[in-house]
């Protein structure tokens, strides 16, 4: 357990190594400089070359990685380059909405998506099943910033509920943040979900073809309970991969999401910073990402432990 | 009065007809075997007892347990019945268990969930339950899991589970047909226990005869979906009045005829003058003092438990044409030491000599000249098939370690060739491996393993999956091959009927070490060591049986 507990660590920690050099390269090579950038079109080259040198970004490549990712394990990310204050200052504003925003929205596709997976795998190939795959196939085709457009509509501007973009933050309670955060985390779920009910009913399908469903329904058990008490654990540890994987494509959406609700998160930070050459920020903001994903399936990968003992007693 | 009574049963799934006015019934206290090849609707029937049909079968007729109308009751008093009052015993006990649930947790359920006790006591009485079918709390706390048992310990706890609320009646479906010899006989004593202590009907539903006739009061006869016969059973069988049954106990007993052509070392110079085969002077195979170990259970990061050896300093040889028979419990390292002749795995220490050639420790490359010449049939004749192939392509992959590659039509003609000698028409050629039944894809394994004309031939199990007589017929096959072709084979069996249906010699192996070596009837008749007594007392065997049965009823 331990020895598996280490290695799934060291993987982790190698596979962010080699994402921060992999992120440290592509902002090398592609074009732009960012000192011409800060200093506009008609700067000399004598000061460009001076701020190139502020920069230290003519110190040799591999020290300037070191540097760099010698800051980021001190959470110093560097100055944004055209709101010349730390990138941890940014970040940190922007984080308290974009990290609550993504949890929220894995929490409510798992609770979506299991449910309507039990569902379906129970009434395999009949009227219900048909109709949910359905609901979720369409799911799956519509891009989450029409669910967020039709939501607006419903919720904001029909039955005005709740706000229709913008964040209050923090400060102003944790009710109304929330309130502003949970169209948009909706509109986040609903395609996940579609896809993780999928992966659910498929998985629980094949989980109740094996034998020892037949030896729990054998005991007396009434279908419904094998469902929940046998057939559901083992369908676990496909969903929780896919779960793992989808986080990834949930943070990429944030980007989408929080530009149709003007939510001040990271994914309109790197969006902005993109546009405006702001590469250290764009730099710092893909590793906080790139750190969040990895992070995220290093539980995935301490769950399965957890869901199957088998892996647990393996080395 | 019955406890029992199945009445005109006939079963469809869609359009397909399974079984047709099935009669059956089973006492109190009764054993009542139901035997039948694959296919023949036993374990539909079992299935139609607990109700947990696929839910496109439509049942007719009348199936009656103690008073209630099975096929009539409500899904409600099924659950209330199933567990409770009829328990149930599956064939493959590998698969039977929850993986992610404790033994503990899957037998207390049971107990849990129809008598409302509290998980405590629920617990206490599935402790008792698994101390009842051997499994002692000091070895198999309740916290064990399945994936840390044996297929005899896991069969234990699906038995536990089965009559864990002692039911009063115990379906077991092919109870101890994934089981060695010796555990299946230890099952089976369990079984009969337990009747005995609860006067429990037991519905035993198996392939083979032999033990059934061991176990079974009353025996049915079914095929195809239709009860053949039915009645005492050491009557039905020693009488043999209906021509299946006589078909079905000839073919459990069946040894292929065949002329002695190996025994070394015991035939008269005549006969060795009158077969070439026996003048070659060198072995076919040779092991040297093999040894196979695996590296222990990782304990933590640097620490390990202390390897595990499989293999055991084992050294033998095979002659050319001569069949060899290796027997022994499951896990005592037999398919190991197959692997190695086979070169599949190397051995930790020790050589193995194929004609001559040392074959440990080499390269692809430099095996393939033996590799052409060693070929393998598997236990499996349905996973050993990629099903999107067709037959001539699957035929004929070992080929490709024939040192000129044949033409299109030379491979055809070959592929034509192996599928003739094994009793298969050429034009099977163009099919794929799903449109053949299990003893056919058995016989396409074996010309598979023959068209390179191959020196020898390990087979691993290659009958344990068959019916009785399509397994006399691949029997057969085998020992007419070793005939036409003078192939050598090296059998792996936990089945003594094989070894001594068809082989010169027998290998007894246990615990990773060749405990005895002899003339197959030698051995079997005869065994000196404790591992090979044990199998050969163990070994269910149809004439010992009925037999015993007579005696018994006077």
């Amino acid at each position: 357990m331990t020895a598996y507990l280490l290695k799934r660590l060291a993987i982790a920690l190698i596979t962010l190594v080699l994402a921060s050099m992999v992120v440290f390269a592509v902002l090398e090579i592609i074009p732009g400089d960012p000192a011409r950038l800060m200093l506009g079109l008609n700067a000399s080259a004598d000061q460009v070359e001076l701020l190139r040198n502020q920069m230290g970004l003519n110190a040799p490549l591999a020290l300037r990685y070191l540097h760099w990712a010698g800051g980021l394990l001190s959470l110093d990310f560097g100055r944004s380059y055209t709101y010349s204050v730390p990138v941890i200052d940014l970040v940190r504003e922007r984080v308290v909405v974009s990290l609550p925003l993504a949890l929220i929205a894995l929490a409510l596709s798992t609770i979506i998506a299991v449910p309507v997976g039990l569902f379906s795998a129970g009434r395999h190939g009949r009227a219900g099943d048909t109709i949910a795959m359905g609901a979720a196939q369409l799911g799956v085709a519509v891009p989450n910033f029409w669910f967020a457009l039709m939501l607006i509509y419903l919720f904001a501007v029909w039955l005005r509920l709740v706000p229709s973009g913008g964040f209050p933050g923090w400060s102003a309670g944790v009710w109304p943040a929330l309130k502003s955060l949970i169209l948009p985390a909706i509109a986040l779920a609903l395609p996940q979900a579609a896809i993780l009910a999928r992966v659910t009913r498929s998985a629980l399908i094949e989980v109740l073809n094996e034998d020892y469903i037949r030896t729990a329904r054998a005991k007396g058990l009434p279908f419904r309970a094998v469902l929940w008490r046998h057939a559901l654990r083992n369908a676990m540890i496909p969903v929780l991969t896919i779960l793992g994987l989808q986080f990834a494509f949930l943070l990429a959406g944030t980007i989408i999401i929080e530009n149709v609700f003007y939510l001040p998160g990271l994914g309109r930070l790197v969006f902005q910073a993109i546009t405006q050459r702001d590469l250290i920020v764009v730099e710092s903001v893909v590793m906080l990402l790139v750190a969040a994903v990895i992070a995220v399936n290093l539980l995935v990968d301490l769950s399965y432990a957890v869901v199957d003992p088998r892996l647990r007693s393996r080395q | 009065m019955s406890l029992l009574e199945i009445q005109r049963l006939s079963l469809s799934i869609g359009d397909t007809p399974i079984l047709r006015d099935v009669e059956l019934s089973v006492a109190p206290g009764e054993v009542m075997g139901l035997v039948g090849e694959s296919g023949s609707g036993k374990s539909i029937t079992a299935l139609t007892v607990m109700r947990l049909l696929p839910w496109a079968a439509r049942a007719t007729g009348r199936v009656v347990f103690d008073g209630i109308d099975i096929l009539a009751a409500s899904e409600d008093q099924m659950c209330a019945l199933r567990g409770d009052d009829i328990g149930m015993v599956f064939q493959e006990p590998m698969t039977a268990l929850n993986p992610v649930k404790t033994i503990g947790e899957q037998v207390a359920e049971g107990i849990r969930w129809h008598t409302r006790a509290s998980r405590a006591d629920a617990e206490d009485r599935a402790r008792k339950m698994l101390d009842r079918v051997g499994l002692p709390a000091a070895q198999f706390p309740l916290s064990r899991y399945p994936h840390e048992l044996s297929g005899g310990q896991r069969q234990r706890v699906v038995i536990a589970i089965a009559c864990a609320l002692k039911p009063k009646l115990l379906i077991a479906d092919e109870p101890t047909t994934a089981l060695d010899v010796v555990l299946q006989a230890q099952i089976l004593d369990l079984l009969r226990d337990l009747v005995a202590e609860n006067r429990m009907g037991l519905l035993l539903i198996s392939h083979d005869l032999a033990v059934v006739t061991e176990m079974a009061d009353r025996i049915t006869i079914l095929r195809h979906g239709e009860v053949m016969e039915a009645g005492d059973t050491a009557r039905t069988l020693s009488e043999q009045l209906h021509p299946y049954t006589r078909q079905l106990a000839q073919a459990s007993m069946h040894v292929p005829a065949r002329a002695r052509t190996h025994e070394v070392g015991q035939d008269s110079p005549q006969l060795q003058a009158a077969n070439p085969l026996l003048q070659v002077a060198k072995p076919l195979l040779q092991a040297e003092s093999v040894t196979r170990d695996y590296p222990g259970r990782r304990k933590s990061l640097l620490k390990r438990a202390a390897p595990i050896r499989a293999v055991d300093d084992v050294s033998f040889s095979i002659d050319p044409g001569q069949s060899v028979a290796l027997v022994g419990r499951s896990g005592c390292g037999k398919s190991t030491l197959a692997r190695m002749v086979l070169a599949l795995d190397g051995p930790t220490s020790g050589t193995i000599r194929f004609r001559g050639e040392v074959i440990t420790g080499k390269s692809e490359a430099e095996l393939k000249p033996a590799r052409r010449d060693m070929q393998v049939v598997f236990q499996d004749p349905y996973g050993s098939f990629d099903p999107r192939q067709k037959v001539e392509k699957l035929v004929a992959e070992p080929l490709h370690v024939l040192e000129k590659k044949p033409t299109n039509a030379e491979r055809r003609e070959m592929v034509a060739k192996a599928l003739h000698e094994v009793g298969l028409s050429p034009r099977d050629m163009d099919k794929y491996p799903h449109e053949f039944s299990g003893g056919q894809r058995q016989r396409l394994s074996i010309a598979r393993a023959i068209i390179t004309r191959p020196k020898l031939v390990v087979a691993d199990e290659p009958v344990s999956a068959l019916d009785v007589s399509i397994r006399a017929q691949i029997l057969d096959l085998f020992a007419e091959l070793n005939q036409k072709l003078g192939v050598a084979y090296l059998f792996i069996t936990h089945d003594l009927t094989v070894a001594r249906a068809i082989t010169d010699q027998v290998m007894v192996m246990h615990d990773g070490k060749i405990v005895e070596r002899g003339r197959t009837s030698e051995v079997l008749d005869h065994p000196q060591s404790e591992a090979a007594k044990a199998l050969v007392t163990a070994a269910p065997d149809l004439h010992r049986a009925i037999a015993r049965r007579l005696q018994e009823q006077g």
